[in-house]
Parts: structure tokens; sequence; C-alpha cells
């Protein structure tokens, strides 16, 4: 198989990870102003003037912030499966500063699905807490996350840590389908998904366009946080490099 | 609009509580993980040039 060019020289200089701490600078404020407008509008959309839902009144629009952050939550740990199989099979270095910086804002979506779930389980289901299928697997994936933070603060060497890291970041990842067809394999009390694929969403429009919004914006925030937090980390790990040392100069001249 | 009075749209007939605690979480978390980065590269920037100063390396005058 050939492999375009560009998609080679790209491939190359994600191995520099000053190559991509001065790419991602100009990116930042565009996802924050994207992040901020899309969010802003689904959630308001979705608080003000989408209609209340028949069964559940407006308890219903804890869905605006709920699945977009466990799609999040979802999305960031296949992010890092995803660096775990380039760290062990490329040893590429930023994979590695990637997975360092995600597993926190990864873990926080699972925190955030998790509590707003149980928020909005007491008026709906009745309870905060149901040993649920879909609840249960989220709930491993928070520790998964959890596990991952853990592992890399518990070993000295860094290239241990992170090897060690990317394994538990690829092993994880059986967990993700679980996820997601919980719902059809087991009974459950939780609803199937709003949007499908393959499918029409349930809803009417004036329900759905507010959320896909929300979940765009959540993952314009997303990336926003991961390559803020993946530039400190290149900062941190390159610091005996002279054009971090520049960097950090020029920072102080400025100040 | 889908509310009578900016009071009804609080009270979320009577989910309010459930409603705001959620979006009130959820802006908390979209913020911390948004501005803890920027606070760990300015104390990062400033121990590096402490370290820099030691060292007593040239491009403190870049």
């Amino acid at each position: 198989m050939k492999v375009p060019a560009p998609l080679v020289r790209l491939w190359h200089r994600l191995g520099s990870p000053r190559w991509f701490f001065e790419t991602t600078a100009p990116w930042l404020p565009w996802l924050l102003g994207f992040g901020v407008v899309l969010l802003g509008a689904g959630a308001f959309w979705g608080l003000a003037l989408a209609p209340a839902d028949y069964l559940q009144g407006n308890s219903f629009r804890i869905i605006y912030v709920h699945v977009p952050a466990a799609i999040l939550a979802q999305s960031c740990y296949m992010l890092m499966g995803t660096c775990g199989v380039v760290l062990l099979v490329w040893r590429m270095k930023l994979a590695d500063m990637v997975l360092e910086a995600a597993a926190p804002i990864g873990a926080s979506f699972t925190a955030l699905a998790l509590v707003t779930g149980a928020v909005w389980g007491k008026p709906t289901w009745g309870t905060w807490w149901a040993w649920d299928a879909r609840v249960t697997s989220m709930l491993i994936l928070l520790f998964l996350y959890l596990g991952i933070i853990g592992l890399r603060q518990a070993l000295a060497r860094p290239e241990a840590a992170g090897r060690a890291c990317a394994i538990l970041a690829i092993v994880g990842l059986v967990n993700i389908p679980i996820i997601k067809y919980s719902v059809d394999w087991w009974l459950t009390l939780h609803q199937p998904s709003t949007f499908k694929l393959t499918e029409k969403p349930a809803m009417p429009p004036s329900m759905w366009i507010p959320l896909l919004l929300s979940v765009l914006g959540f993952y314009a925030l997303f990336i926003w946080s991961v390559l803020q937090s993946t530039r400190v980390v290149v900062l941190e790990r390159e610091r005996r490099t002279a054009w971090v040392q520049n960097f950090a100069a020029e920072q102080g001249s400025k100040a | 609009m889908n509310f009578e009075s900016f009071s009804a749209f609080l009270a979320m007939g009577g989910h309010g509580p459930y409603v705001w605690s959620c979006y009130g979480l959820t802006l908390a978390v979209l913020l911390f993980n948004g501005l803890a980065p920027g606070r760990r590269q300015r104390r990062f920037l400033r121990e590096q040039r402490a370290r820099q100063r030691r060292q007593e390396q040239p491009q403190e005058q870049a």
C-alpha cells in the first residue's frame, strides 16, 4: 500500500515535540471560540427553547451536558488507546506525552458523566445509583483512567511508566464496546443511544439539534484542553533542550 | 421560548435543582480542564528560568 507523501511528512513531523508545540499554538484561541459558541448555543437552546419531554419533564434537559460528557469520556479513552499503540510500535515520544496529558481530562469527563447521570437518575429512575450495565461499565472506565494516572506516578523511570500506561490503555479498550452495547446486550434502566449512525434520531429536531451542537462544542473544548496540557508536558520533558530554554527566556523577558 | 417567565425557567417545573447543579458542575469541569494547563505552564516557566539563572546561561538576555 502506498501512503500519500503529505501523510508521511506529517507522521515524521509528529516525531518532533517542538514542531507540535509551535504548530498548535495558533489553534488554541479558535478551538476555545468554537467551543464556547457551539456549547453556548446548544445549552441555551436545550435549556430554554427545546420542548419539555412528555415523560421526564424538564429533567431531560440534563441530556445536553450528560451525553456530551459520556461521549467525550469514551473518545478520550480511544485517543489514549491509539497513543498507546503508537508508542509501543513506533516509540513516538509525543504519543506518550498525549497519553499523560489526556488521562486526567478523560477521568474528569467520566466522573462528570457519572455524576450528571446520578442527578438525572434521581427524578427519573427514583434512585441516584443503580448497578446497571451502562453505569457499571462507565464506572470501570473511571477506574481505568485512575489506574493509568496512578501507574505513571508509581513508576519512577519515565520510559517504563510510559510503556506500562500504554499497555493498560490498550487492554482497557475492550471496555469501550462493552459501554456502547451495554444498553442492547443487557436489560437496563438506561435509555438507548440518542444518536445512531444508521438511523434517524427518535427525538424531534428541536431536541436533537441542540444536543449535536453541545457535543461538537464539548469536542472543541476537549481538544483545546488536551492540546494545552500536552504542550505543558512537552515543555517539562524537553526542558533540557535549547529551544525550551530559549522559549522560557523569551517569555521571561516579555513578562 | 419554552417557559412563560424567568422564574419558571429557573424552577424547571420542580426539576431546577437537578438541572442547574448538572450545568454548574459541567461549567466547573470545563473551566478547570481549560485553565489548569495555563497555571501549570506559568509555574514551569518560572521554575525553568530560575534553573537557567542558576546555570548562568546567556539565554537569559534573549
